[in-house]
Parts: C-alpha cells; sequence; structure tokens
C-alpha cells in the first residue's frame, strides 16, 4: 500500500500507456511525463505567486489580495486571465522576432532542467549520467534569453536591465557550479539519481543528507545564496530593479509574454530549488527514517515549497544591492568560499570518520568565515561624512 | 558583520508576518467599501450650492454674481444670470443663477470659489465617491445637483457652518436695523419734505446705496 502510494503515477503512467500499441508506449510515457511537468510546474507557480504576496503582505502588516474568491485564493486564475486578455504590444523599433523568442526560449530553457531532477522515486524523466552538468548547461541558456529580451526591446532601461543580469548570472554562475561541485567530489558522480541515492541512507534514523556536514552546510548556503542570485531574486534583483530601470529586460513586455517571463522566473527558481534540494537536502529522501511511508514525490514537493517560502522570506526582509556590492559579493566573498569549500570537502573525503574531521573541517570553515567577513567589513567602514564648501 | 544583520531582519519579517495573524492593530488597513473612517473636518473636494429652508430652488443664497466664474482658475464654472428677480430666502427680491453648471472633471478642489463668494451661496462638499458611467455629462453638475441644504453643510462642516450661520445672522440682524432706521429717516423725510416735494426724496437713495456697498465690503 505504502509502495502503491509512492509509485502512484508511475503506475498511472504505465496502466495509461498499456492502451497503446508497443513500440508507442516508450515515446508515450516520456511524452506523459513532459505533460505532467507541464502542468505541475506551472500550478505550483500560481500557488507561489499567491502566496508571494499574501505573505508578503504579511510581512509588512497588509492583508496582500483577499478580493478574488475566498481569501483571494482565486487571484492567480484572474491574473492569468488579464495577461491572456492584455494587449500585446511590440516597439515599433524592437527586433520583433528576437523579441518574440526571448520568453519563448526562457520558458522552454526553465522548463527542460526539471528533464533531469529526480522529482520522486524512479520519477526522474531522463535519468542522465551527467544530469548535473545538463542542468547547468541548460540553465546558463537562461542567460541568452534575457540577453536577447534587453536587446531587442530596443530601449535603454532594458538594455541595462539586461546587462547587469548577464553581469549577474555569469559571476554567480561560477559560485554555484564550485559548491555543487564539492557534491560531485563526494559522490563520484554527476547523476542526479545516484546524488539522492548516496543522501537517501540513515544512521540512528537520521538521514545522510550533505547539508548535515560541515563542507555540505556551507555549500548549501552558498549555493542558496547563488541560486539567488541566479535567479535574478531580491536582494540580487537589480536586472530589474523597478525602482530605477522601470522593470529591466521586460521593461518593453506585456501581456502574456510579460506573463511567460513571469512562469519563467518562477519555475526557474523551483528548478534551482529542486536542484539544491536534490544536491544538499536528499531530494526526495524522507527528513527521518520513521517518516519514510510517506510517498517521496511529496518530500520534493514539500521541499520546493519550503525553499520557496524562504525565498519570500528574504525578499520581505532584504533590500536591494548596489552594483558594485553585488560583484564584490560574488568575487570576493562566495567565490573564495567556496573555493574552500572544494579543499573542505577534499579534506573531509580522506580524513575518514571520527569526529577529527568534524572539528577541522568546521573550524576551517568558521575561520574562514570570520576573516572573510572582517577583511570584507574593513573597507566599509566610513567615517563621518564631511562636506566641503566652495571658497 | 558576520551576517546577523540579516538574521536580526529575517527575525522581524517573521515576527510581522507572525503578528499580523494575531494582534489586530498591527493591520492598519481599513478595508474601504466595507469598512470606512469618517472624513476628517476639513475634508473638501468639490464644490456644493447652500440652499436655506427646504424648497432648493427658491432658497438657495446664490445671486449670480459670477464672481466665482471668473476667479476660478480652471474655469470649470458656467453661471447664467436670470432676467428677472425672484425673493431670495429673505424675502429680498434677488438675481438668480438661471443655469449654474461646475464640470468636477475640471475643477480643481482649490476652494477659490468658497473664498470669494460674498453670500456664503457655495461650500466645499465631502462627497467624494463620484464614479459615472458618462464621462461628459455625468461629471457636468447643474444647478440641480449642486443644491444641498444648509443641514447638509451642518452635517459635514460643523464647526465652520456654525461660524457661518453667526456670521449671517448678524448680518441680518444688522441689515434689519439699517433698513428700520433708513426707513425711519425715510419716514422723517417725508413727513418733513412734504413742502419741498420729490426733489427731496432724492438724496435717500444714494444713502441706502452707499450702506449696501460698504456691507459688501464688510463681506468680502
Amino acid at each position: 500500500m505504502i509502495e502503491k502510494a509512492d509509485q502512484i503515477f508511475v503506475i498511472l503512467g504505465h496502466w495509461l500507456v498499456s492502451f497503446l500499441p508497443v513500440p508507442l508506449q516508450h515515446a508515450a510515457l516520456v511524452l506523459l511525463g513532459v505533460v505532467a511537468i507541464i502542468v505541475t510546474f506551472p500550478a505550483l507557480f500560481a500557488i507561489t505567486v499567491l502566496l508571494e504576496r499574501k505573505g508578503l503582505g504579511r510581512m509588512q502588516n497588509r492583508y496582500g489580495p483577499n478580493r478574488v474568491g475566498p481569501y483571494g485564493l482565486f487571484q492567480p486564475i484572474a491574473d492569468g486571465l488579464k495577461s491572456l486578455t492584455k494587449e500585446d504590444i511590440v516597439p515599433l523599433s524592437a527586433d520583433a522576432v528576437v523579441h518574440f523568442l526571448a520568453p519563448v526560449l526562457l520558458v522552454v530553457v526553465v522548463f527542460m532542467g526539471y528533464a533531469v531532477l529526480p522529482i520522486g522515486r524512479n520519477m526522474t524523466l531522463v535519468n542522465m549520467d551527467a544530469g548535473l552538468l545538463f542542468f547547468f548547461a541548460i540553465g546558463a541558456s537562461s542567460e541568452l534569453s534575457v540577453f536577447m529580451a534587453g536587446w531587442s526591446s530596443r530601449n535603454k532601461y532594458s538594455l541595462l536591465g539586461a546587462m547587469r543580469a548577464v553581469a549577474q548570472m555569469i559571476s554567480y554562475e561560477v559560485p554555484l557550479l564550485m559548491s555543487s561541485v564539492a557534491v560531485v567530489m563526494m559522490t563520484g558522480s554527476l547523476s542526479l539519481g545516484k546524488i539522492v541515492d548516496v543522501q537517501n541512507q540513515y544512521t540512528f534514523g537520521l538521514p545522510h543528507w550533505y547539508i548535515f556536514t560541515p563542507w555540505g552546510c556551507a555549500g548549501f548556503i552558498l549555493f542558496a545564496i547563488a541560486a539567488t542570485a541566479e535567479t535574478n531574486r531580491s536582494p540580487f534583483d537589480l536586472p530589474e530593479g523597478e525602482s530605477e530601470l522601470v522593470a529591466g529586460y521586460f521593461t518593453e513586455y506585456s501581456g502574456f509574454k510579460f506573463a511567460l517571463f513571469f512562469l519563467g522566473e518562477y519555475v526557474g527558481m523551483m528548478g534551482i530549488s529542486g536542484l539544491g534540494t536534490t544536491l544538499f537536502l536528499g531530494g526526495y529522501s524522507s527528513p527521518l527514517l520513521v517518516l519514510n511511508w510517506v510517498p517521496s514525490w511529496i518530500w520534493f514537493f514539500s521541499k520546493i515549497m519550503l525553499s520557496m517560502c524562504v525565498f519570500i522570506w528574504v525578499r520581505g526582509t532584504l533590500p536591494r544591492l548596489r552594483q558594485d556590492q553585488l560583484m564584490n559579493f560574488a568575487w570576493k566573498f562566495v567565490l573564495p568560499l567556496s573555493l574552500l569549500n572544494l579543499i573542505v570537502a577534499g579534506i573531509w573525503r580522506f580524513m575518514g570518520d571520527g569526529l577529527l574531521r568534524w572539528i577541522v573541517c568546521s573550524a576551517i570553515l568558521l575561520l574562514a568565515y570570520v576573516v572573510m567577513a572582517r577583511l570584507g567589513m574593513k573597507r566599509e567602514h566610513f567615517g563621518p561624512r564631511s562636506y566641503r564648501y566652495a571658497e | 558583520m558576520f551576517g546577523e544583520g540579516i538574521l536580526k531582519g529575517l527575525g522581524e519579517t517573521a515576527r510581522n508576518f507572525a503578528g499580523s495573524f494575531v494582534s489586530a492593530e498591527r493591520l492598519t488597513t481599513v478595508q474601504y467599501p466595507e469598512e470606512r473612517i469618517a472624513p476628517i473636518e476639513a475634508t473638501r473636494d468639490f464644490p456644493f450650492l447652500v440652499y436655506d429652508g427646504t424648497d432648493w430652488e427658491a432658497g438657495l443664497r446664490c445671486v449670480a454674481c459670477q464672481i466665482c466664474e471668473k476667479e476660478c482658475p480652471p474655469k470649470c464654472i458656467y453661471i447664467v444670470k436670470s432676467t428677472d428677480k425672484k425673493p431670495d430666502a429673505l424675502g429680498k427680491p434677488q438675481i438668480y443663477p438661471a443655469r449654474f453648471d461646475i464640470d468636477i472633471s475640471v475643477c480643481m478642489s482649490c476652494q477659490i470659489c468658497v473664498e470669494v463668494c460674498p453670500f456664503e451661496a457655495i461650500k466645499m462638499d465631502t462627497e467624494f465617491e463620484l464614479s459615472t458611467t458618462d464621462r461628459f455629462g455625468g461629471l457636468l453638475y447643474d444647478k440641480k445637483e449642486l443644491a444641498k441644504s444648509n443641514e447638509h453643510y451642518h452635517k459635514i462642516h460643523p464647526t465652520e457652518a456654525a461660524e457661518v450661520d453667526a456670521r449671517l445672522l448678524e448680518e441680518k440682524v444688522k441689515s434689519e436695523a439699517k433698513a428700520k432706521a433708513a426707513a425711519a429717516a425715510a419716514a422723517a423725510k417725508a413727513a418733513a419734505g412734504t413742502v419741498a416735494g420729490p426733489a427731496a426724496a432724492k438724496p435717500a437713495a444714494p444713502a441706502v446705496s452707499a450702506a449696501k456697498t460698504a456691507e459688501g465690503e464688510k463681506q468680502g
């Protein structure tokens, strides 16, 4: 029974496919998986947007949307209808083809990332050996779409936003990869399925998630920072920068194309949350051995939604960074620490079991953190502002 | 320095988030159509015409002097003077506005018309739910739509209305006394000048008009 609940979608898929002739079955199964992903994640996107609007409202002591339906629950539907019925304006001087392709590319790229994510036990669409590599390769293409949008709009705000986005995404791509490489080093595999399997073991009822090791914890924090920047989320939302750039690279988009950008952003966030979950939080495995009866896919989705809530929480808390702060933070803090984390992961690997490796690895990371923070703060220490009047 | 500021901030937002569900005073939002807060007394948006008594047409204080029309900066007032005279609230025959239109889509709520009116006839209203489906005719208010009773004025601006009423009463008393004095003087003159005939009655008229202008200045 427990097994059935866990595998319900797999069984359902196979049952649906069994009505087709045998040569078509495999292709149909894949198609079914694609459809499931394309249906599920936009639905989660709608829930997230509602959560975000209501949650941010509560953080700012307001109600948030509460007019459409009971407690404003139908707000996403109303938003969707609105964006569908709005006029789609393409600026006269815009490069129409690229302008059209940019949101499409973003959405396609973002959904392709899900192909390799293990959503549940036996629920990976393509169980690729180099799944992690595939995810990053596909994820990097979203920069292209952002730049296409900014460039083709023929608008200075769009272009500025796109420039910022490209600079930011390339800068944070490096620590994002570096913090994931530690996981690959420990697992010895780029396959996301294998990475989850390694973490899906229990000692004393507690899981072997990578976040419960010093390097994994540091790696997860660095990954989370880089992922936030990679998805252009607040406090790293300079590419949108609504207070200075109107809406950044999608200033010139309206109607459903705008909605596609919005969708792409959130689905991308969920994708990168899924990757972080897979790498550090044990993917679809349950947090306690005694909770193993809960279907694996529930764990995956709850971990994703939890990280979305953290994204929202952070957005409600932190103000936007300045461009130089952003770059300094990437190159002078996150990148050195993630490089160091690689070394620490190596030390952890070769020190064998025992308490000593815990102490050594934690000490190195903490020391590095303290020193980096102190060094970073040194130059930020401004004296009282002085004025000099013209004679 | 070590990110504790971020943690503190996260704690603050978490406290706000949780607190907004438990304590009502955190949520300052007034959910407008269902809940309303009473407007403050100095609230104003668009002008209306005050009338005394119960009949709006007869009780209008406006005498179509057109000062407000001339002073109105965006020129949103349109007045047509009547050709005949009708008795006003005090019973005096007065010219009345045959037409008095205000285009509230043009009005900028500056209150200059109220300040220049010598007859306390135009005041600022507080009604703000004025949306209409007809943006031309629906926003052009005629005399009838503009006329509102003195009681309404008392309801929306009690202090100001009481002051205005006191002033009007004072003026009324004064003008009655003056009229009585003038009447007495005229009667005395008439009695004295029965011999002199119509030539003596002449200076009485300028005396009355001079009194009227002095009164007007005081009001302005």
